[in-house]
C-alpha cells in the first residue's frame, strides 16, 4: 500500500512538472498581448467617422480621392470607399434597389423619373473602424489590428494573405490588392490623421457629408453632431462597435 | 514492476525526439518573432508607423491658404465656402511643395460642374441640381456664375 | 473581368464581386474530412474491438496519413504569400478560429498519427531492418529509431501505448474536423455559415466520406493484390457507413428546415440556394460529400452581405486556384498512400499483431 502511495506521490509529481513545463511553453507561444485596453486609455484620440446621409449628393468625390491618395488599384472591385445609390419603393420597405456603379467613382447617371414612388437617396460606406472588430478578431497572425487611437489598420509586411478577415467583415470593407496580394481596406487616411489633417474623402466632400471625428475630443463638432440627430450605425445586430454614425439613416440600408 | 524502462526505451527515444523537436521550435520561434510584435496589442507595433508614412496627395486646404490670400476672401460668404479647394481642383500636394513645377489644371466647369449639380432623384431637394441641356443649352456654366462665389 | 459584373444579379458591395476562397479551400475541409473518417474507421476496430473491420486497420491509418500530408496543400497554394504561413506558428492570435489550425494539425499529425502507425508497424519495421542489407537496412533500422526490441514485454507496451493513442485519437480526430467546421461556423457576417451546427455536420459528414474513401481503398487494393475481399468485413463498414450517413443527412435537413421556417431577413437571398442543396445532398458518396462542403464554401459566397444580390463562381482551369491544381492535389494524396503501402504494407504480418489484449489483469 504504501509503495502504492510512494508511486502515485512520484507520478502526481512529475504530472504536476510536465504540465507547469508545458503551460510555461503555451504561454510563450501565445504571448505578445498586452493589455490593449489600457493603450486605448491612454491614447490621445478615439477616431470615428459622421456621416449626414441628408448631405450626400452622390457625386463620388470621396471614391475618387480615395483612390488617388491611397493607390487603390482603378477597377471596379477594390474600394476603401464607395458610395450606394438607394431606391426603396414606399410600400416596400425591404426591397430596395441599389446600385453603386463603380462604387460611384464615375459618380451616377440620372435615373429615370418613372419610379416617383420610391424614395432616393445615397449612402456612403467605408471602413466601421470597428471597436470589436469581427475581421481583427479572426487574422490568425495579428496582421491586421486596432491601433491605439481606434483606427483598424493592416500590417501589409506580415498579412498571409488568407482572406479570413474579408469573409468575416459583415460590411464588405476589404479587398485584396492584386498588386501585393495582401489585404487592403480604409485607413482612415492614418497618415494624414496623424499629421493632423482630415481624411482625403472628407477634404474633398463639398457638403460636409462626411466629417472625421475625434470622440476624446471634447470639442470636436462629432458630439454636437451625435446629440442633435438620429443617429445609426450599420447592421447593429453584428455588434461589431462600428465607429461609422449615420444621421437619418434608413431602415432599409444593409 | 522491475526496470519499467527497459523495454520501453524505443518509447524513449521518440519521447527524446518530440522534446528536441519541441525545444527546437521555442528557440527558432523566440529569434524569429518580428521586432516590436506585442508592445502594443496582438500586432508588430512597427504597422502604425509603416501606415503613418504614407506621403498625402491632398495637401489640404490649410497649405492652399499658406499662400494664397485671395481665395478666401472670394469664398467668404459664398454657398461653396466650405468647400476644399482640392475638390474642385484635384490633389495638390505636388504644388504646395513645388508651386513653380507642379501647376494645377485648368478646369472646364461644364462638366466639373455638373458632378455635382446634375440632376437625380437620390439628391437631397434642398440642393440646386439642373438638366444642364435645359438650364444652359451649350453655354459653359462660368458665363453666368462665378465658380468661388456662385449665385446669378 | 467585366464578366465578373456581368454575373451580379441584384446588388453586391463592390469588393464581394471578387470572389475571396476558390476551390482550392473547398479542397481542404473535403480532405481533412477524409483523415478524420479514415482515423474514426480504424479506430473502431482498436478501441471498440469491432474485429470485423480489422482487414482495413492499417489501410485506414496509412490512408488518413496519406490525405493528411496533403491536407495544407490547398491552403498553401491559396494564400497570398504562402513564405508567410510559419507566422501562424510564431504569433498565433488566441481568439482568432484559424490561428490554432497548425496546432492542431501537427498535433494531430505528429502526436497521434505518426505515433500509431510507428507503434503498429514497429514489430515489421524491426523485422524488415534485420532481414535486409544496406540502405534499406539503415532506412528502417532509422525508422525503428535505433532500436531492435521486439520482445513480447516491448510489444505490450506497444499495444498499450497504441491503445492510449487511440483513445486519445479520436477526440483529436473530432477536434481536427469539427474545429474546420467551427473556421465556418463562427463567422457571423455569412448567414450560410454562421451555425452551431456547422462543425457537427462537418463531422459527420466526414465520417461519411472518410470509412467509404477507406471501403473503396480496401476494395481497389484487394483487387490489385489479386485477394478476395472480405465480405463481412465490407458489411460492416458498409453499415457503419450508412449509420453515419443517416446521421449526417438528418442535420443537414434539419439545418434546412430550420433556415426556411426562421425566414430570416437573410433568407431571401439563400433562397436560391437551398434548392441547389436539395439537389445535391441526396446523393451519396464521396462527391456528394464534395458537394456540400462546395456547398458550403462557394455557397457561402455568391450572396452579398447586404442580402441583396448574388452573383455565381466560374472556376478557372490551369490556374494557381483552377480545377487542374485542384485535381493534382485529389491525386497527391493517393500517390502518397500507394508510397506508404510500398513502405510499410498493411499486410505485413497479417494476423499476429504482437501480444494482444490477453495481458491485461
Amino acid at each position: 500500500m504504501s509503495v502504492d502511495r510512494r508511486e502515485l506521490i512520484r507520478t502526481g509529481g512529475k504530472l504536476l512538472v510536465l504540465t507547469t513545463v508545458a503551460a510555461r511553453a503555451v504561454e510563450h507561444v501565445m504571448a505578445g498581448t498586452v493589455d490593449a485596453i489600457q493603450r486605448e486609455l491612454e491614447a490621445e484620440h478615439w477616431w470615428a467617422m459622421a456621416i449626414d446621409i441628408d448631405k450626400c449628393i452622390g457625386c463620388g468625390g470621396c471614391v475618387r480621392a480615395c483612390k488617388t491618395e491611397n493607390d487603390v488599384p482603378l477597377e471596379p472591385f477594390y474600394f476603401r470607399t464607395w458610395v450606394e445609390r438607394y431606391r426603396v419603393p414606399a410600400v416596400d420597405e425591404e426591397h430596395p434597389h441599389v446600385d453603386s456603379p463603380n462604387g460611384g467613382y464615375d459618380g451616377f447617371p440620372a435615373a429615370s423619373q418613372a419610379d416617383s414612388e420610391a424614395k432616393s437617396f445615397f449612402v456612403p460606406k467605408l471602413c466601421n473602424h470597428c471597436a470589436h472588430s469581427p475581421c481583427v478578431q479572426v487574422c490568425p497572425v495579428g496582421a491586421t489590428f486596432e491601433s491605439p487611437d481606434g483606427v483598424v489598420l493592416v500590417d501589409k509586411t506580415y498579412c498571409l494573405g488568407c482572406r479570413y478577415c474579408v469573409q468575416a467583415c459583415p460590411y464588405g470593407c476589404r479587398f485584396i490588392d492584386p498588386r501585393t496580394h495582401t489585404v487592403d481596406k480604409c485607413t482612415l487616411c492614418y497618415h494624414r490623421i496623424s499629421r493632423g489633417l482630415t481624411t482625403a474623402c472628407c477634404e474633398v466632400c463639398p457638403t460636409g457629408a462626411r466629417a472625421l471625428g475625434d470622440l476624446k475630443d471634447p470639442d470636436d463638432p462629432i458630439h454636437e453632431f451625435l446629440r442633435t440627430n438620429m443617429v445609426h450605425v450599420l447592421k447593429p445586430q453584428m455588434a461589431t462597435g462600428a465607429k461609422v454614425y449615420y444621421a437619418d439613416l434608413d431602415g432599409s440600408v444593409r | 514492476m522491475p526496470q519499467p524502462l527497459k523495454d520501453a526505451r524505443h518509447l524513449v527515444r521518440m519521447a527524446g525526439l518530440f522534446l528536441v523537436a519541441g525545444v527546437g521550435f521555442l528557440v527558432l520561434r523566440s529569434a524569429l518573432i518580428p521586432a516590436g510584435f506585442g508592445e502594443l496589442g496582438h500586432y508588430r507595433s512597427g504597422a502604425l508607423d509603416d501606415n503613418a508614412r504614407v506621403e498625402p496627395r491632398f495637401a489640404g486646404r490649410g497649405a492652399c491658404a499658406e499662400c494664397h490670400d485671395l481665395a478666401p476672401e472670394e469664398l467668404a460668404g459664398g454657398a461653396h465656402a466650405a468647400i476644399g479647394c482640392e475638390a474642385c481642383h484635384g490633389p495638390l500636394a505636388g504644388h504646395a511643395a513645388d508651386p513653380d513645377t507642379e501647376v494645377p489644371p485648368a478646369l472646364d466647369t461644364r462638366s466639373l460642374c455638373a458632378t455635382c449639380h446634375a440632376a437625380e432623384p437620390a439628391k437631397p431637394g434642398w440642393f440646386p441640381q439642373v438638366v444642364a441641356a435645359e438650364h444652359a443649352g451649350d453655354d459653359a456654366c462660368d458665363e453666368c456664375h462665378v465658380p468661388h462665389q456662385p449665385g446669378v | 473581368m467585366d464578366s465578373l459584373l456581368a454575373q451580379v444579379d441584384g446588388f453586391m458591395y463592390p469588393n464581394e464581386i471578387e470572389l475571396q476562397w476558390s476551390v482550392l479551400i473547398v479542397l481542404y475541409p473535403y480532405i481533412t474530412g477524409l483523415v478524420a473518417g479514415a482515423f474514426i474507421l480504424a479506430s473502431l476496430e482498436r478501441v471498440f474491438n469491432v474485429e470485423a473491420v480489422k482487414p482495413t486497420y492499417r489501410l485506414a491509418l496509412l490512408t488518413a496519413l496519406a490525405f493528411l500530408l496533403v491536407a495544407p496543400l490547398p491552403l498553401q497554394l491559396h494564400l497570398g504569400h504562402p513564405e508567410r504561413s510559419f507566422e501562424m506558428y510564431l504569433t498565433p492570435k488566441t481568439d482568432s478560429a484559424m490561428a490554432m489550425f497548425g496546432f492542431v494539425y501537427l498535433w494531430y499529425l505528429m502526436g497521434v498519427l505518426v505515433v500509431e502507425i510507428w507503434l503498429d508497424y514497429r514489430k515489421d519495421i524491426v523485422l524488415k531492418a534485420r532481414s535486409s542489407t544496406g540502405p534499406v537496412r539503415l532506412f528502417y533500422r532509422a525508422l525503428a529509431l535505433g532500436s531492435d526490441d521486439i520482445g513480447p514485454r516491448a510489444l505490450e507496451i506497444d499495444d498499450r501505448v497504441g491503445r492510449f493513442v487511440t483513445i486519445v485519437g479520436i477526440p483529436s480526430a473530432f477536434l481536427l474536423h469539427g474545429y474546420v467546421g467551427f473556421i465556418f461556423g463562427s463567422v457571423k457576417a455569412n448567414p450560410w455559415w454562421s451555425t452551431p451546427l456547422m462543425p457537427v455536420v462537418f463531422l459527420f459528414s466526414a465520417i461519411v466520406s472518410g470509412i467509404a474513401l477507406v471501403m473503396l481503398v480496401y476494395m481497389t487494393v484487394s483487387w490489385l493484390r489479386g485477394r478476395t475481399v472480405d465480405m463481412t468485413c465490407l458489411d460492416t463498414i458498409a453499415r457503419y457507413l450508412f449509420y453515419a450517413f443517416l446521421i449526417d443527412f438528418s442535420l443537414e435537413v434539419l439545418d434546412l428546415i430550420h433556415r426556411m421556417y426562421e425566414a430570416d431577413e437573410s433568407f431571401k437571398s439563400l433562397d436560391f440556394m437551398v434548392k441547389t442543396r436539395y439537389a445535391t445532398a441526396g446523393v451519396l458518396t464521396l462527391i456528394g460529400i464534395f458537394a456540400m462542403r462546395w456547398n458550403v464554401v462557394i455557397g457561402g459566397q455568391l450572396f452579398s452581405k447586404s442580402f441583396l444580390g448574388y452573383t455565381v463562381y466560374k472556376m478557372g482551369f490551369a490556374t494557381r486556384e483552377g480545377m487542374l491544381p485542384a485535381i493534382l492535389l485529389m491525386i497527391l494524396p493517393f500517390a502518397i498512400l500507394w508510397l506508404l503501402i510500398r513502405v510499410l504494407p498493411p499486410w505485413l504480418g497479417e494476423g499476429d499483431r504482437g501480444v494482444v489484449e490477453t495481458a491485461e489483469g
